[in-house]
């Protein structure tokens, strides 16, 4: 009991973590990094003249807008050793609720209220019943991911809605001081994201439960409570992401937010968070989704096939993961050479 | 003191869900104020719509899972509605080859005279048709074929080929009008891997040919407003000259004129693929990029049921010299412009 303390993150998280957060950018983050700037690299060389320019930069930001999002409520769940299989679906939903007719009539306030208590709700839903109800997470976000789709395919009677709501749409689209309002919002979910989870009792105990949530319990955390609401977070993401989309497409239909948990969960495990929980970065996640939305533009801008897309895609993971272990090994800690990731300390940045 | 306030706080907390539950019930509605929100749908023509012997329909579609499937079940329903001597059976739309099958089986047992089905999996459902047609029930095939003409007495489908080739004829014709020497022509493909994208995208690559002109750049969404809005995105940012945009699907289209308005850009006039109702607004409004779509009309539906009815009563199309229903009939991509448009708005369908 005393080494598995010992091993803890509860323990060393407060003090590891702490004498670490000095360091910005550990050797795991740069290689990452390093990744994200030799794909930005072989997109100015095959296409200088319009990769690095602000029009393109602004584009892919905005794409990487929706998924971005999504993509932070998922390192929250994955960290304290959750998984969130129905955050596409919860997106769906809320676009739908969002830009039902009736809500519509109401105007932009309620839209995005609307939107956000949705996600909220659902996202809750989920984590009361992965808590309380001790549901598996994988069995009970696939659950929601199949009759959030399923509410959302009723609501809509699987038709696309229009957004005739001009003044939402016009939020979205205007920018502020040059930056889009939805590179903006991404930005934030980021900032917020980091301190919560590197500044906060509320991170430090996300990290801690996912660590091991016994160690937890028995150091004094809710566990329950605190799990019900790291699903929460999952799900208010999903309701501020499905604002994008609609502002976006000027639309909502339930086929929204298609494959959103697969796009999010690989840009989580790219950015270096343990899909077991206990250790991860919000910066790694942002690196995630940025390398994915950049593979993307440099595969439209040179008119390359999606199906080569696909496969550089999977590489890619494949290749982000294999780079952390050897950069974990090169590190040379003595403490684990075999490097079992689950009993290292927890580590924020 | 503490728990005082634990109940006040889960007062407090109770009551926000509550009004938040009851604010959220509020938004469910799709019921439009005050207004008929009838799908129209293309009227029956010529004498044969006189009242004739009774027939029952059995039909069966897959479920109406996006704009255009809905489309086909709805057009379906009004056309059995305009004719008196009809009784329609529609059974529930299902993805699930099996469940359609067994739903097939199910009118064959409940004695319809003539089937239309438009199968989920032509492949999957060949046998069951078959089945029905050696019974003696007529069967008419709607868009997706079966395996063999035995198993249909009526095949009645679009033509995705033809779709590429007259978008393309169009946006060649025009670039011409316009003087436009070498133009750059960008496409946005539905998904990549059906027959149906590779059909459309070879007859539009065919026509551009015969103009000497080529395919510029090219993305695939996936026929959700979403994945258009993306993939044209990215491709306006590749695209900084551009004339030209061919987008084969009106669902996904919302989100490719959505991409556009994003991106400010004027440089270039886009053609839709399928005719929704909203792109022909957009056409009759001729405010943005969009000037024309093509055809591939769920109104195929309406006209399935006109010939299943055709058929229950040994009819053939009057104005033709045969005597009965043809056994193929493949349905034209019309192009609708801002011309035409207002002819074509009673086929359009609500993506």
């Amino acid at each position: 009991m005393t080494k598995a303390l010992d091993r803890s993150p509860v323990h060393s998280g407060e003090s590891a973590g702490g004498r670490r957060r000095g360091f910005a950018l550990d050797v795991r983050m740069l290689g990452l990094a390093g990744v994200l700037v030799l794909l930005c690299l072989i997109g100015f060389i095959t296409n200088p003249d319009t990769f690095l320019t602000e029009a393109n930069i602004s584009t892919m930001l905005r794409l990487a807008a929706a998924i971005g999002v999504v993509s932070v409520g998922m390192t929250f769940v994955i960290i304290a050793g959750g998984i969130d299989l129905s955050v596409g679906s919860i997106v769906a939903l809320s676009s739908v609720w969002m830009t039902t007719l009736a809500t519509q009539s109401y105007g932009p306030f309620v839209m995005v209220l609307c939107a956000v208590l949705v996600g909220l709700g659902c996202g809750l839903v989920n984590g009361f019943l992965v808590a309380y109800g001790r549901v598996v997470p994988f069995i009970m976000t696939l659950a929601m991911m199949a009759s959030a789709r399923g509410l959302a395919e009723r609501l809509s009677g699987r038709q696309t809605q229009v957004v005739t709501e001009t003044g939402f749409t016009e939020f979205f689209r205007a920018s502020v001081l040059g930056v889009p309002v939805l590179v903006i919002m991404l930005a934030l979910a980021y900032v917020i994201g980091w301190v919560v989870l590197n500044r906060t009792t509320f991170g430090r105990r996300t990290y801690a439960i996912g660590g091991n949530a016994e160690a937890a319990r028995l150091s004094g955390i809710n566990v329950k409570l605190h799990t019900a609401l790291v699903y929460g977070i999952s799900g208010l993401c999903c309701g501020v992401a499905a604002m994008m989309v609609v502002a976006r497409t000027t639309s909502g239909a339930s086929t929204n937010g298609l494959f959103y948990e697969l796009d999010a969960i690989a840009a989580v495990v790219i950015g270096g968070t343990l899909l077991s929980g206990g250790r991860g970065s919000i910066i790694g996640t942002l690196i995630g989704v940025l390398i994915f939305t950049v593979l993307n533009s440099i595969f439209t801008q040179n008119n390359l096939d999606t199906d080569i897309q696909n496969i550089a895609k999977g590489a890619i993971i494949v290749g982000a993961v294999l780079l952390q272990h050897t950069a974990r090994r090169r590190k040379g800690k003595p403490r684990a050479p075999s490097s079992n990731p689950e009993t290292e300390p927890s580590r924020s940045q | 003191m503490t728990r005082t306030n634990l109940g006040r706080r889960g007062f407090l907390f109770g009551a926000a869900g509550l009004g938040a539950g009851a604010v959220l019930v509020g938004c469910t509605s799709n019921e439009p104020e005050g207004q008929n929100n009838q799908q129209p749908v293309a009227g029956g023509q010529g004498a044969n719509s006189e009242p004739g012997k009774q027939v029952t329909i059995g039909f069966s579609a897959p479920a109406a899972d996006h704009g255009w499937m809905a489309a086909v079940t709805i057009n379906a329903k009004a056309m059995a509605e305009q004719f008196s001597d009809v009784t329609l059976n529609a059974t529930e739309g299902t993805n699930d080859v099996n469940q359609q099958i067994a739903q097939v089986e199910s009118l064959i047992n409940g004695g319809v005279d003539v089937l239309a089905i438009l199968p989920f999996d032509g492949k999957a459902l060949t046998q069951v048709a078959r089945q029905a047609m050696d019974d003696g029930i007529p069967v008419v095939n709607v868009d997706r074929v079966f395996d063999t003409p035995l198993a249909y007495r009526c095949w009645i489908g679009g033509d995705n080929y033809r779709m590429g080739v007259n978008a393309g004829n169009y946006i060649a014709e025009e670039l011409k009008r316009q003087n436009k020497n070498n133009p750059v022509i960008g496409e946005v493909a539905g998904i990549d891997s059906l027959p149906l994208t590779q059909e459309r995208s070879q007859g539009f690559k065919d026509a551009l040919q015969r103009h000497g002109f080529r395919v510029g750049p090219r993305v695939a969404a996936e026929f959700t407003p979403e994945s258009g809005e993306r993939q044209t995105a990215n491709l306006l940012q590749g695209a900084q000259k551009l004339d030209a945009l061919w987008n084969h699907d009106d669902d996904q289209g919302i989100g490719v004129v959505a991409a556009i308005e994003n991106s400010g850009r004027s440089d270039f006039f886009v053609v839709g693929g399928a005719g929704s109702r909203n792109m022909m607004e957009l056409i009759k409004a001729d405010s943005g990029p969009v000037k024309a779509t093509v055809l591939y009309s769920p109104s195929m539906a309406s006209s399935a049921i006109a010939m299943a009815r055709l058929l229950g009563q040994n009819k053939g199309l009057e104005d033709l010299a045969e005597h009965e229903i043809p056994a193929e009939l493949t349905t034209y991509s019309a192009v609708v412009t801002k011309e035409n448009v207002d002819n074509y708005m009673d086929v359009g369908f609500d993506s």
